[in-house]
């Protein structure tokens, strides 16, 4: 067998020889004029045997074909199919040519009647199918043309009675994806035959085939019937009666699709009244739809029972009643009624006794139950959530806890009695579904209070030794009210033994117990004494301030107090001492409290107090007059300049220490400042019309800071977020009178011609790619350095260098300063590393030749697309630095504009002697060729190669020192 | 019509001793060969003989098939296909296979060993037994002969449980233990919608509905949790499969989850030895744990340690699992006893408890117990200590019973029900998904039954049985035939008729069927001739009619002749040269009598598929009478 197959690949593999060797004659001809449609039609005329043409065809498929040539290639391959007996490479030809109409640029209206024409000889069933396959693609690319439409819906029509379900499938497809909207008036399209069939109303003719024998085409009518769906039309209500009935199809994929059907229907006509049967009562049309769907959450197959999970969250207009049934079990034990645990919970709640749970038989059956009430099967919505939750498959039930926030949120009822089975949901065997509820509860937190019993098994997840759910668990909290104090209690237990347990928790700890003491100032009110362990007639010792357990207490009380102002009363001397020292330390955790006696920190806070609330605007206000004083400053050189400059990036920066909201507005301008204040500086040394030796000092400075004002250029780009078109042009243009500065001094410093006229000519380019980059922006910079530059560059590219640099002085000095316009949101991108602290003096010890993992976690704020920007620096003492890339999967997204890292670093070392500090930090990567967002195709890019792309890396975070100590090996 | 009749030999109304015969289609199968658990004599088996008084069973069983390896369920097998006598095939999944010898073993050791009983099998019968086992995978089709064939499903339950469908022909029976789709922890259950024509199902938990398994495992760990936190010892007694894995898996997690370092202990024996099977057996249990099989196996436990008679004494917190599960003997005894002084500790009873075990006892609230002790010495000394005997009376009274030892129970009892049978919501969605033809009850009490059936009957409107054992319960079947249709029979209908079959309208056709060696075949009537190597006849029907006419014998022909055509139009009627009149294929002939020549005889003749081709034969011979009339 082995030996035979081999002596056919060789077989085949000859012949392929063959053939490349005569198709040398055809690649001359492309030279002159490529044409597909000629070497194709070679080939086909060559090919022997099917087998060789399907070959062929294969290998030409695998090209692409221009526009121009593609009718041509289609009309060979038809010619080519009438001839073939073969069906397999009739069915290749078939797909060829849906390949083809699809290539872009080709209208395939031309090739639709030969393509219909070879439906009526075609006797293979795949082949037809195929070909309705091709006809679905070329209808598609004429969305246009309503005559061809309505011969494709004919060909439809005409094949649906086919025998082959595959033929039937695409028919019905072909009728979704096409069929009219309209059923066109007939009097205006007084056609023949064809359009009279195709007025006929596509929805019943589709939804005769929800009765066909073969599942898969049940399947397709119900798809094609949710294609017009989507496709706007309106679906009749009944087909609604018929899609129900598919609801207990023997094939999985037919009730899905009828769930889906099902559903769409509930929103077209959720008020439509439908009878029930076996009774003479009437619902309406969306409940009774709830009903049928929730009954699919107890299906056979998984898939069912998910895409029901799923759609009931988006069946909003159920009537309440229904909703409530969703959440209903009985359960019974030797036919008596028997409490749930959720029951028992909550009776235990209300009695106000602790649960024992030491009783034997505490959840004995009680009552007898009627045998004739019991319903065993659940009809109806009866209990679907209940379910949908205790399914073995986590998908579902992962779906069942998505519907239920949906539904939850928009019925606070609801929310209320569905959070027993939530909170039940935060002990779930799998973690992706502990997670998805915990964010659920938190998303409809605003409508429920938490009692006791469910804090507990709440607060029980924070031991979990997975970070996501304690973090996500911790937000749940900020966001939770709870009802009593003991609550609270409990909460600050289990938080402390957290924080215990997972000291990296800390500040997410200590972010919960902030909005946890805002939240319920009187509740925390009462347990003040106890937490801060004070007592009437003692002094009780001052505990340690360093503690994180006792800050935890500390954050929780002091927010408490802001809306309780007894709470201070019951302060020691020692909680004011360290209330003023973590005000300071921890002032994002810590809010400014009006503490009686206190009157310097009141009046100091006051500041910060009053900056809350209305003042954002009057700090707008602040940076937009800023800034218009500055664009007073008609040219770099005009008197005064720099210290107005000076003053107002001063401003600008502690504007943006005081707002937030504006800071990376503020930072952006005093950077921009910086740059033009750098520039001026610059040029307004008196030096420039010295000779050369003398001022071989002042240039040293002039060259930085030329660089500085480079660097600063990229970092205005790259590091903000939020910026528009024009302040990027701007930016742009500070870096091109840097360049130029520099062009300018090098002139000046170097002797070597060539070097400078390669320089010239890399800063013209420069200036004609920004002249295209920006053209739509050049307008508004209207007297500025780039466009006196642009005046004069018929001149410029004409004159030697050295005259271009004289040219390029003057406009330099001449040109105004260009006046920044703010966008609407600006930030910065920031990172704080959280993790590691800095504060650890243990060394970090391991042998050398081998590595050692850093954890590292940070946030990054306003970072766009992270995964591919940010990496980690590590410095050693020794100079050396690695640069590492974090994976993706170790980025996470907690909220909009913020990103969390959390990664490992391998570090790695030859022995020291004693441990030293290495530093960590993150970098932002950047290259300019990103700034192609601007939307260049690749074609341009391939033009201008020489324009190259600068890649570089800003730093945007803080450094960390760790302490490292690589021992050497013992031998 | 035929039939199938379900015989249960035990579990019929009635918990333990599953044993049901099958008679589907002129095969017999038993499924289950389970023993009681309540009976020491010649009960605790089902009685084979109503099979066959003496003699080997082969000659009456097609197949054995064994669900699961619940001796209930398997306690009988040797005994039946080696001391009863059986040599036919036995099916079971690979996991029932590998676990149930053990469990036969075990139980073997217990009766024979401990309890001295003689006329047992024994250890070579049990390998003997099992080398007569044909093991199944699932969804696996087996066939047993040319007609029976078996399809085995997962099942919850435990692990390697398997729903049965056998099939004979057209006819099927769905055989299934207790499916639990929701109850437990790492077994998933489901089946197709084969509609069967009976399912069998067990029904022990037939009145009862229970609540979500979370809630259950939510409280039993937040317990454990609990006191592992006070420094407190947790005993959990448990019988050796099943259920421990499932809690093993469970506490085995949490302690992943939660960063727990306390250790877990898990008693030696024969648990052990199922552990190993659930690791080999990994893909046969549910999502969770297939799951983390990428990682390692579940059953490969970090946290859950052998355990040593010695680290009972071991200060600080541990959880051990011990058996027997009813404390009533064995290492769990032994551990209770040395844990239940101290009230930091806790036992948490997972499963049902027997009146009178310590279990039961103590479950019930009894802090006091009595314990039958060894070392009487030891127990004096104690007895002495104990305060309220210190009186010299009480003591006298006591010295009688000095073997007795009275112990405290400070340790906190805690009772946690993880049951692995089915409820009756289980039963139904089971119903729901195979949808059978009728339905038949069996493992479980009389009364529970009753009202399960009343609710099948009510909800799916089908019939539902509930023999007792050696009851017989009959079902009628209609089983649909399968013929084969020769293809040219089928493309010759095709072309008469419509371009589709429709497949919900009936459609007659002409044919031949033939009936050899136990096939039927559907063939024109040509190809049957051809086959069976006969000649064809001809049938035909001839019809004289009388008539008055006074011309000749042509001349009448051709008055016919002239009126027919005029009278049947659309009907190619011929005027042959030899006297005869053709309409379609009757001929039609006259001749006039030799006394009267004006009576004329008309000779009507016509095939036999003429007849039943609406031709118009009939509406010739009428018209025939009518001339007849017209002419006199």
């Amino acid at each position: 067998m082995a030996a035979h197959l081999k002596k056919r690949v060789y077989e085949e593999f000859s012949k392929v020889v063959q053939v490349t060797h005569e198709e040398a004659p055809a690649k001359k001809l492309r030279l002159s004029k490529p044409s597909k449609s000629a070497a194709l039609h070679v080939d086909l005329c060559k090919a022997s045997s099917s087998t060789d043409a399907l070959q062929y065809l294969l290998t030409f498929s695998r090209k692409p074909v221009e526009a121009e040539s593609v009718e041509g290639v289609v009309r060979i391959l038809l010619e080519h199919y009438y001839k073939e007996t073969d069906s397999s490479v009739r069915l290749k030809i078939a797909s060829l040519l849906g390949l083809l109409s699809k290539t872009p640029g080709f209208s395939p209206d031309c090739i639709v009647d030969d393509a219909i024409n070879t439906l009526s000889s075609e006797k293979s069933h795949q082949v037809l199918a195929q070909l309705l396959d091709s006809l679905l693609v070329i209808g598609s690319q004429l969305p246009e043309s309503p005559a061809v439409r309505l011969r494709l819906i004919e060909v439809a029509y005409k094949n649906l009675s086919d025998s082959s379900f595959g033929v039937r499938t695409k028919c019905l497809q072909l009728l979704g994806c096409l069929g009219l909207l309209e059923a066109p008036l007939g009097k205006d399209s007084d056609g023949p035959g064809p359009s009279l069939a195709a007025m006929r109303d596509v929805q019943s003719i589709i939804s005769d085939y929800f009765g066909d024998q073969d599942p898969r085409v049940r399947t397709a009518a119900l798809k094609a019937m949710l294609q017009l769906h989507e496709r706007g039309m309106k679906i009749h209500q009944i087909i609604y009666d018929q899609a129900c009935r598919l609801l207990s199809d023997d094939y999985e994929q037919v009730r899905s699709a009828a769930v889906q059907m099902v559903w769409v229907l509930s929103q077209l006509y959720p008020e439509s009244i439908v009878p029930i049967p076996s009774s003479n009562e009437e619902i309406r049309l969306v409940d009774d739809a709830f009903g049928k769907i929730s009954h699919m959450v107890s299906d056979g197959s998984w898939m069912v029972r998910v895409q029901a999970a799923k759609t009931l969250g988006s069946m909003l207009q159920v009537s309440p009643h229904f909703l409530e049934q969703t959440l209903d079990k009985k359960l019974m034990s030797d036919l008596r009624r028997k409490r749930t645990a959720h029951e028992r919970a909550k009776e235990l709640f209300a009695s106000g006794e602790f649960s024992s749970g030491r009783k034997w038989a505490d959840d004995a059956p009680k009552e007898k139950l009627d045998t004739n009430t019991v319903n065993l099967i659940a009809s109806g919505a009866c209990g679907a959530f209940v379910h949908g939750l205790e399914d073995e498959m986590f998908e579902v039930r992962n779906a069942a806890v998505e519907a239920l926030c949906q539904l939850a949120r928009s019925s606070p009822s609801f929310a209320e009695k569905c959070l027993d089975f939530l909170v039940d949901m935060f002990n779930d065997e799998i973690e992706e579904v502990r997670l998805q509820s915990i964010h659920v509860l938190r998303q409809i937190s605003t409508h429920i209070t938490l009692r006791e019993d469910q804090l507990d098994t709440v607060l029980a997840v924070l031991e979990d030794s997975s970070r996501d759910i304690r973090e996500a668990l911790h937000e749940l909290l900020c966001f939770t009210n709870v009802s009593t104090k003991e609550c609270i209690q409990l909460a600050l237990l289990e938080l402390l033994k957290n924080l215990n347990k997972y000291p990296t928790d800390r500040s997410s700890v200590w972010k919960c117990l902030k909005f946890l003491g805002s939240r319920h100032p009187t509740l925390v009110l009462p347990l003040v004494p106890e937490l801060l362990s004070t007592h009437p007639y003692f002094d009780t010792p001052e505990p340690d301030m360093d503690d994180p357990a006792y800050i935890a207490v500390l954050v929780l009380v002091f927010n408490a107090a802001t809306s309780c102002p007894t709470m201070p009363a019951l302060f020691s001397d020692h909680t004011f001492r360290h209330y003023a020292y973590l005000r300071d330390s921890l002032s994002h955790l810590v809010p400014p409290l009006r503490l009686p006696g206190r009157k310097q920190v009141y009046g100091l806070d006051s500041v910060d107090c009053g900056s809350g609330s209305g003042s954002v605007e009057s700090a707008q206000l602040f940076l937009q007059q800023s800034l218009n004083r500055v664009s007073t400053i008609q040219n770099l050189e005009a008197a005064g300049a720099p210290e107005l400059l000076d003053l107002t990036i001063r401003d600008l920066q502690r504007l943006g220490e005081l707002q937030t909201e504006l800071a990376g507005a503020a930072d952006f301008c005093a950077t921009f400042l910086r740059c033009q204040l750098l520039l001026m500086k610059a040029l307004q040394e008196k030096l420039w019309n010295i000779s050369v030796p003398l001022i071989l000092k002042q240039n040293i400075t002039v060259t930085a800071a030329a660089q500085q004002v480079l660097d600063e250029s990229y970092k205005l780009e790259f590091l903000y977020s939020g910026l528009e078109n024009r302040q990027v042009a701007t930016i742009h243009h500070v870096r091109l009178q840097a360049k130029a500065l520099q062009l300018i001094l090098a002139a000046r410093t170097r002797h070597g011609l060539d070097s400078l006229i390669s320089s010239c000519e890399k800063f013209l380019q420069d200036v004609e790619s920004f002249q295209r980059l920006f053209l739509t922006e050049l307008p508004h910079l209207q007297d500025s350095f780039v466009e006196k530059l642009l005046e004069l560059l018929p001149r410029l590219s004409s004159c030697k260098p050295v005259e271009q640099v004289k040219i390029l002085q003057t406009t330099l000095r001449q040109s105004g300063l260009l006046q920044l316009r703010l966008p609407e949101q600006i930030h910065r991108a920031t990172a704080t590393i959280i993790e590691p602290t800095g504060e650890s003096d243990n060394p970090l010890r391991f042998t050398s030749g081998l590595v050692v993992a850093l954890d590292i976690d940070a946030t990054l704020e306003h970072v766009q697309d992270p995964q591919n920007s940010v990496k980690v620096q590590v410095l050693y003492p020794d100079g050396q630095s690695h640069v590492i890339h974090p994976k993706p999967a170790d980025f996470r997204k907690p909220g909009p504009n913020r990103h969390r890292l959390i990664t490992q670093v391998y570090l790695s070392h030859t022995a020291w002697t004693e441990p030293s500090q290495i530093e960590v930090r993150l970098l932002l990567a950047y290259s300019s060729s990103c700034s192609s967002r601007l939307g260049w195709t690749d074609a341009m890019d391939s033009l201008h190669p020489a324009e190259g792309t600068v890649e570089g890396t800003i730093p945007f975070s803080k450094h960390v020192k760790v302490f490292i100590m690589p021992k050497p090996a013992r031998r | 019509m035929p039939e199938i009749n379900v015989t249960p030999l035990g579990a019929g109304q009635d918990v333990g001793r599953s044993c049901i015969l099958v008679s589907i289609g002129g095969k017999n199968i038993m499924l289950d060969c389970g023993m009681h658990m309540g009976y020491n004599d010649d009960r605790r088996f089902p009685d084979f003989s109503y099979i066959t008084q003496n003699g080997r069973l082969t000659d009456f069983l097609d197949c054995v098939i064994i669900s699961h390896f619940h001796l209930d369920h398997c306690g009988a097998l040797p005994y039946m296909s080696e001391m009863v006598g059986y040599d036919g095939p036995i099916y079971m999944t690979h996991p029932t296979k590998a676990i149930c010898p053990i469990l036969l073993e075990d139980f073997r050791k217990i009766t024979v060993d401990k309890k001295g009983e003689t006329n047992f099998f024994t250890s070579q019968m049990i390998k003997d037994c099992m080398k007569k086992v044909v093991p199944l995978n699932l969804h696996q089709t087996v066939q047993v002969d040319d007609e029976l064939e078996i399809k085995a499903y997962y099942a919850g339950h435990v692990l390697g449980a398997a729903m049965v469908h056998i099939k004979v022909g057209s006819e099927s029976v769905v055989y299934t233990v207790s499916v639990n789709k929701y109850a437990k922890s790492h077994i998933s259950a489901w089946i197709d919608k084969c509609r069967p024509d009976i399912l069998i199902s067990e029904s022990t938990y037939a009145t009862t509905i229970r609540d979500s398994k979370r809630c259950r495992e939510r409280d039993f760990l937040k317990k454990v949790h609990e006191t592992i936190e006070r420094g407190g010892k947790v005993l959990i007694p448990v019988f050796a499969l099943g259920r421990a894995q499932e809690l093993c898996i469970l506490l085995e997690t949490f302690w992943e989850r939660m960063n727990l370092k306390a250790p877990i202990y898990f008693s030696t024996g024969l648990t052990e030895k199922a552990n190993h099977y659930y690791k080999l057996f990994i893909t046969w249990t549910n999502q969770k744990i297939r799951k983390t099989f990428v990682q390692r196996n579940m059953f490969e436990f970090k946290h859950i340690k052998a355990f040593d008679r010695s680290y009972a004494d071991n200060p600080g917190p541990m959880v051990v699992f011990a058996t027997p599960g009813m404390l009533h003997a064995g290492q769990s005894l032994q551990i209770f006893k040395k844990w239940a002084g101290n009230e930091k500790n806790m036992v948490i009873m997972p499963g049902y408890c027997v009146q009178g075990t310590i279990g039961h006892k103590i479950l019930n609230g009894q802090r006091k117990l009595e314990m039958e002790g060894r070392a009487t010495v030891r127990l004096l000394i104690s007895f002495a200590l104990t305060k309220r005997l210190i009186h010299v009376g009480k003591l006298l009274a006591c010295v009688f019973c000095f073997h007795t030892l009275q112990l405290d129970v400070k340790l906190q009892v805690e009772y946690m029900s993880f049951s692995a049978h089915a409820d009756a919501k289980g039963i139904m969605q089971l119903i729901r998904m195979a949808e059978p033809r009728n339905m038949l009850l069996v493992h479980g009490e009389a009364v529970k039954m009753e009202f399960l059936k009343g609710k099948i009957e009510q909800e799916f409107s089908i019939d539902c049985y509930m023999p007792a054992n050696g009851e017989t319960a009959t079902v009628t079947t209609n089983p649909s035939v399968p013929v084969d249709i020769s293809l040219n029979l089928l493309k010759r209908e095709m072309a008469l008729g419509g371009p589709l079959p429709d497949p919900k309208k009936p459609r007659t056709m002409h044919g031949t069927l033939i009936m050899k060696e136990n096939s039927l075949k559907l063939v024109s009537s040509e190809q049957a001739l051809k086959e069976l190597g006969l000649n064809e006849h001809q049938l035909r029907f001839t019809c004289r009619v009388q008539l008055q006419d006074p011309h000749s014998d042509p001349d009448t022909l051709h008055r016919i002749y002239t009126h027919l055509k005029s009278v049947l139009k659309g009907y190619t009627i011929q005027h042959l040269p030899d006297g005869t009149v053709m309409v379609e294929s009757i001929v039609i002939k006259v001749s006039s009598s030799a006394e009267d020549t004006n009576a004329k005889v008309l000779l009507l003749s016509w095939s036999y598929q003429v007849k039943h081709r609406h031709c118009p034969c009939s509406r010739l011979s009428k018209l025939g009478q009518k001339h007849n009339r017209l002419k006199t």
